[in-house]
């Protein structure tokens, strides 16, 4: 199912506030194509553009020039509801400070996105069930985010991520609020899911977190400036 | 390691086509959302209960007022002029007694062929009376009438036969009586046939009248007996020294409600001039309209009503913007959420339902929670305000709809803002 290629991005640029004398080029014309089930880095420094990027890849912002293909999907011309059902169905999001609900249990938070989905309540349960069982929480699933450790917590996100079944999953810092050794194994995560066939799209400042990856792409200045595969894709 | 990875693989591959949020799942979780701070919830909805609970009083306030209005002004009978005789009831000492007997048959038999418009016009004379049957006794009021007073006053013969013309022409000695004489008198017999005495005459019992109840001024119009006019002139009204042919009092209706006034100003002066009253000098009747007193205090009722409704809807109104109010802070603290939201796949639409069902589960609750509120008032003003009330279910279901559109129309624009949140911003919002 779908196109081999996850993300196809041609010329993609963005221009925050065009033709005011704030307006800020963030990228200029960026190619990429990332291949299903990769696990890639996207490393820059921080005002790179590589948060521009990472926005863009996931259906966050409409881009200012380009072309984005999500998993064989025209991005441009979708309007704010198309955007949300792309980014439903499409991408899973992992970000630095986890953002789980905290009054609902990890269970929920995983249970959140099959909502929006659509699934029958009694499906939910379960394959929230199985979700966290993949990520290895399964029998921390009735406890509230303030009841887990920071690695726990992110695991929640993870398996919130992957619930709907997306192609991509995109991860914006996920080591950054962790002790490095816990980072270590949210990282060994994603290899594992990146075997599983999902795509791991990582972005960090960190080489040494970037590493983990298969493939490094560096970005500079909002433009890709080395694009280097360490390994294979599984 | 290797079985995970299988199972992860089967799950990645086994995604369906997604279907869309139902509106159980909305409404699930706007209640999840109000449930973390219960108290704000309630005293978000407290304008909406207070403005609820006061629809609810007053509505039924104002429709038991209107209701027992309505059932005078059925009893008062067609369009109702009344014409007494002296200036002063209740100030008669000035002209003393003597004014008591200015009205007599001329008088009737004037008004009903000098003035237009006029439908009904009937004399009679009233006094009181001990009414006997056998050994049960009862103090009554009797009137002596002409078959003109029945649709003039609004009564109606429920059992038996009635007056017939030669009743009145021949001075019968026959009866009608109201339901509380004949329930005092008779205790669940059949009256019609039998004999009663007024006084010390005895009078047949040719019918029962059919029940007006309480008057609007307290008292109980179906403690009563009438008899024929000139009955009661020879047989009733000895001791009342009252010249040949007078009457006191006589009932004019009209057909239509519009000439009331003007029938009311000829008669005036009509009876002016036949009771050789000079220009300035003071009347020795009254004339009075009742009917328009009588509309008069339904036009207030109806004013009262108004205000309590503009009462209440600007209680509502304020409620409402509470609503808004406190929608607007939820939204800005819950930026965040809603980026998350927005980032595992929640559109504007998806977002601006779940506010939109949070505005409206405040006011439809504080709706719930007023309506219980607002029948408790009623039941307390009918028990210890000594106000008529009705309370039906229209009013509850009035209630229920406005607190609703209360909370979809001041809810709307706290939603539309939530949901057109970018969700980058929401999500890297600081708070």
């Amino acid at each position: 199912m779908g196109a081999p290629n996850v993300v196809e991005i041609q010329g993609l640029g963005k221009v925050y506030s065009p033709g005011t004398p704030a307006e800020v080029v963030a990228l200029r014309g960026v190619d990429l194509v990332i291949a299903r089930g990769e696990f890639v880095a996207i490393v820059g420094p921080s005002g790179s553009g590589k948060s521009t990027l990472m926005n863009l890849l996931g259906v966050l912002d409409a881009p200012s020039s380009g072309t984005y293909r999500c998993d064989g999907v025209d991005v441009a011309g979708l309007d704010a509801a198309g955007r949300a059902r792309l980014r439903l169905t499409r991408i899973g999001f992992v970000f630095q400070g986890f953002n789980l609900l905290s009054r609902m249990t990890a269970l929920d938070n995983v249970m959140l996105p099959l909502a929006y989905a659509g699934v029958p309540r009694r499906e939910r349960a379960e394959r929230a069930r199985r979700a966290l069982s993949e990520v290895g929480l399964a029998e921390r699933a009735h406890h509230r985010p303030s009841e887990l450790s920071g690695g726990q917590q992110q695991r929640v996100a993870i398996a919130r991520a992957l619930v709907n079944h997306p192609p991509i999953l995109l991860a914006d810092e996920p080591t950054g609020a962790l002790d490095s050794r816990t980072g270590q194994e949210i990282l060994a995560l994603f290899q594992r899911l990146r075997l599983a066939g999902i795509t791991v799209i990582l972005i960090t400042h960190d080489g040494a977190v970037a590493d983990a990856a298969d493939r490094v792409v560096r970005i500079q200045d909002g433009a890709i400036v080395a694009d280097e595969r360490r390994r294979e894709a599984a | 390691m290797n079985a995970r990875s299988e199972s992860l693989s089967v799950h990645a591959a086994a995604a369906a086509g997604p279907g869309r949020v139902t509106l159980a799942d909305i409404v699930g979780m706007a209640v999840f959302a109000l449930r973390g701070n219960v108290l704000r919830s309630v005293l978000t909805a407290l304008g909406v209960i207070i403005g609820i609970a006061a629809v609810i009083v007053m509505v039924s306030v104002g429709q038991g007022t209107q209701a027992e209005l309505d059932r005078t002004i059925s009893n008062l009978g067609s369009n109702r002029i009344e014409v007494w005789p002296g200036s002063g009831r209740g100030g008669g000492v000035r002209f003393g007694a003597g004014s008591v007997s200015s009205l007599d048959d001329g008088d009737v038999a004037a008004i009903r062929n000098e003035i237009a418009g006029v439908q009904y016009v009937a004399g009679q004379i009233r006094g009181a009376a001990q009414a006997v049957n056998a050994e049960r006794n009862w103090n009554t009021q009797w009137v002596g009438v002409v078959a003109d007073y029945f649709p003039t006053n609004g009564w109606e013969v429920a059992e038996g036969a009635g007056f017939s013309p030669r009743d009145y022409g021949g001075a019968a000695k026959v009866v009608l009586i109201g339901t509380s004489l004949r329930d005092k008198l008779f205790e669940g017999e059949d009256p019609i046939g039998r004999q009663i005495r007024l006084g010390r005459v005895p009078f047949t019992v040719v019918g029962v009248l059919k029940s007006k109840g309480q008057s609007g001024w307290g008292g109980d119009m179906d403690d009563v007996a009438m008899v024929p006019l000139e009955t009661a002139r020879r047989r009733l009204a000895g001791q009342m020294n009252l010249p040949p042919g007078s009457v006191t009092s006589i009932s004019v209706g009209t057909a239509r409600a519009e000439d009331l006034p003007r029938v009311e100003r000829e008669i005036g002066d009509l009876l002016r001039q036949r009771h050789k009253i000079p220009p300035g000098g003071e009347d020795d009747f009254t004339v009075r309209n009742l009917t328009e007193i009588v509309s008069a205090r339904t036009q207030t009722t109806r004013l009262m009503s108004l205000l309590l409704g503009a009462v209440a809807t600007i209680s509502l109104v304020v409620g409402g913007i509470g609503i808004m109010n406190i929608m607007l802070v939820s939204v800005t603290e819950r930026i965040r959420e809603i980026g998350l939201r927005m980032a595992v796949g929640a559109g504007p639409r998806e977002i601006h339902l779940q506010f939109l069902a949070e505005a409206m589960l405040i006011s439809l609750g504080g709706g719930v929670i007023g309506i219980a509120l607002g029948i408790v008032g009623t039941l307390l003003t009918s028990r210890f305000g000594a106000l008529p009330v009705a309370l039906d279910w229209q009013v509850i279901a009035l209630a229920t709809g406005f607190s609703v559109a209360t909370g979809l129309f001041f809810g709307f624009w706290p939603a539309r803002k939530a949901s057109r949140l970018e969700p980058i911003e929401a999500l890297r919002h600081q708070g």
